[in-house]
């Protein structure tokens, strides 16, 4: 499947499957690291839980929420349902390896990694991301990347997982309220 | 003219937090599921958070209070808030005017939240009348009116322990007649669809007509407390108690006193909860205190959680 720089509309989206395969070989043929897995909710928890399966980590897999590090807290509040964070191993001295599903702006991944240096001090931190749409508002990069695609900006893509089956899809955007929650919690 | 409920903007968001009363259950199960999120910070080694990053909370205590004030400052540091603490004596004398002017002073300074608390039943719902938009207002016991801080961390220990209101039997033991804190507890209780109320006190310490909040009446422990599943108890206020309820503490402890041997009554796996401070053995036994069923101390643990989410999302509403 071809990868580099797809404009996709509708059906043209990449097999969502596929492409964790594909992660999952690029992690493995540099893992030097003894990776600890974070997931970041909601999309980045699901595919750090397959993740996880597929690369026989041994650290327990971490979830984190990103709520209280957000740096849109005075213009949109506080998300209903916050979920929680969880990081069953210790920071200080691991090799940590962030999971998300998209990265866009580079905001996710900034309040992150302030979330976990609450938490101690890593060895390291990389990124693994499914769908890599550009658009960077912050110098961030993932070492990990499923595809890069080309998206209209009013469109958010979306990961779906359904019956333990992952599918990639373009939802609306609407207004900036509707631009917020597509950046996954 | 229409009636709208101060707390709520138009929009049915919470915007300051006054009573208990008249919330919908999707606001206090809102501040009770924001509160779990934040038991997790308080648990782990660095104990904030950035959320609220320079906004200015000020403390105002119009009534003495060392562990409410503390846990409220407390809450607001863990989220990284700056906390100004203003002890004002209250004189018996204390006028609308003079309460409003000291809030105005401190509105020029660009408070962002009052934390209130007032001898005077209403003092929290004026200061909120009278505030900017955008500045929020959390009542911390007005009088003998409403303390819905206090009521949301019992609702919030009490989902902990036993998952589901709608299958409980909850009973309120003590000086309901001098406590805001049973008001508040009714009304949240009631809302959040708990089949069964229950007060317990001596009729002297019962507020009149009292059966109108929708609770039942018990005077007797040995009735009131059968087949309970949580057990709030209240503090004998001393200090509010002008002229003979009581005949004295010990009498009261012999009839209304939480012992091991009335705990028994009510279910096994009931729980124990206290608003503290204690009073041990006046309306409590420390065998009882102390022992597997209470849930006091967990409380405490539980307040500054359910506190960091009222402020979180009063400071995150929306204009």
């Amino acid at each position: 499947m071809n990868s580099k720089h797809n404009t996709a509309h509708n059906t043209a989206l990449p097999d969502a499957e596929i492409l964790i395969d594909q992660l999952v070989k690029k992690i493995r043929a540099e893992s030097d690291k003894r990776f600890a897995l974070v997931g970041i909710h909601t999309g980045g928890v699901w595919l750090a839980e397959r993740l996880h399966q597929m690369l026989n980590i041994s650290y327990p897999l971490g979830t984190l929420s990103i709520s209280f590090y957000r740096d849109d807290f005075d213009k949109i509040g506080l998300h209903a349902q916050v979920k929680p964070t969880d990081i069953p191993f210790a920071v200080d001295g691991a090799h940590i390896l962030l999971v998300d599903d998209v990265l866009q702006t580079g905001r996710t991944i900034r309040a992150a990694i302030n979330a976990l240096f609450d938490y101690g001090r890593p060895a390291s931190i990389s990124l693994a991301v499914l769908v890599d749409r550009g658009d960077r508002e912050l110098p961030i990069c993932a070492q990990y990347i499923g595809t890069e695609l080309n998206l209209p900006k009013e469109r958010t893509i979306v990961l779906d997982r359904g019956d333990g089956h992952f599918s990639l899809g373009l939802e609306k955007k609407n207004d900036i309220e509707s631009v917020e929650e597509g950046r996954r919690e | 003219m229409i009636h709208r409920n101060p707390q709520l903007d138009k929009n049915r968001a919470l915007q300051h937090l006054l009573t208990t009363e008249g919330l919908p259950a999707s606001i206090l199960v809102q501040i009770l599921d924001t509160a779990e999120s934040f038991v997790g910070v308080t648990e782990r080694e660095v104990k904030k958070v950035p959320l609220l990053r320079g906004k200015s909370i000020f403390n105002l205590f119009f009534e003495p209070s060392t562990r409410t004030r503390t846990t409220f400052e407390i809450a607001a540091k863990r989220l990284s808030a700056d906390v100004i603490n203003l002890n004002v004596g209250a004189s018996s004398q204390t006028k609308g005017e003079t309460l409003l002017d000291t809030v105005d002073n401190l509105s020029a300074m660009y408070a962002d939240m009052f934390v209130v608390r007032h001898a005077q039943s209403g003092a929290a719902h004026l200061i909120a009348k009278h505030v900017q938009p955008g500045v929020h207002v959390i009542n911390a016991g007005d009088g003998r009116h409403a303390h819905p801080t206090q009521a949301l961390l019992d609702m919030f220990t009490i989902r902990r322990y036993k998952h589901e209101f709608h299958n409980l039997r909850v009973a309120i033991i003590g000086d309901i007649l001098h406590s805001r804190v049973a008001r508040s507890q009714v009304h949240a209780l009631t809302t959040l669809g708990v089949p069964e109320v229950r007060v317990i006190a001596p009729k002297t310490l019962l507020p009149s007509k009292v059966e109108r909040l929708g609770v039942h009446v018990y005077h007797d422990m040995n009735s009131g407390l059968k087949d309970v599943d949580v057990l709030m108890m209240l503090r004998l206020q001393n200090e509010r108690m002008q002229g003979a309820h009581l005949p004295s503490s010990e009498e009261y402890f012999k009839y209304y006193g939480l012992t091991p041997e009335k705990l028994s009554i009510a279910k096994s796996d009931a729980i124990v909860l206290h608003p503290g401070p204690m009073n041990r053995g006046v309306e409590i036994d420390s065998a009882v205190a102390d022992g597997s069923q209470s849930v006091i101390l967990p409380q405490v643990t539980f307040g500054i959680a359910v506190r960091m989410a009222v402020m979180s999302i009063l400071a995150g509403h929306q204009v």
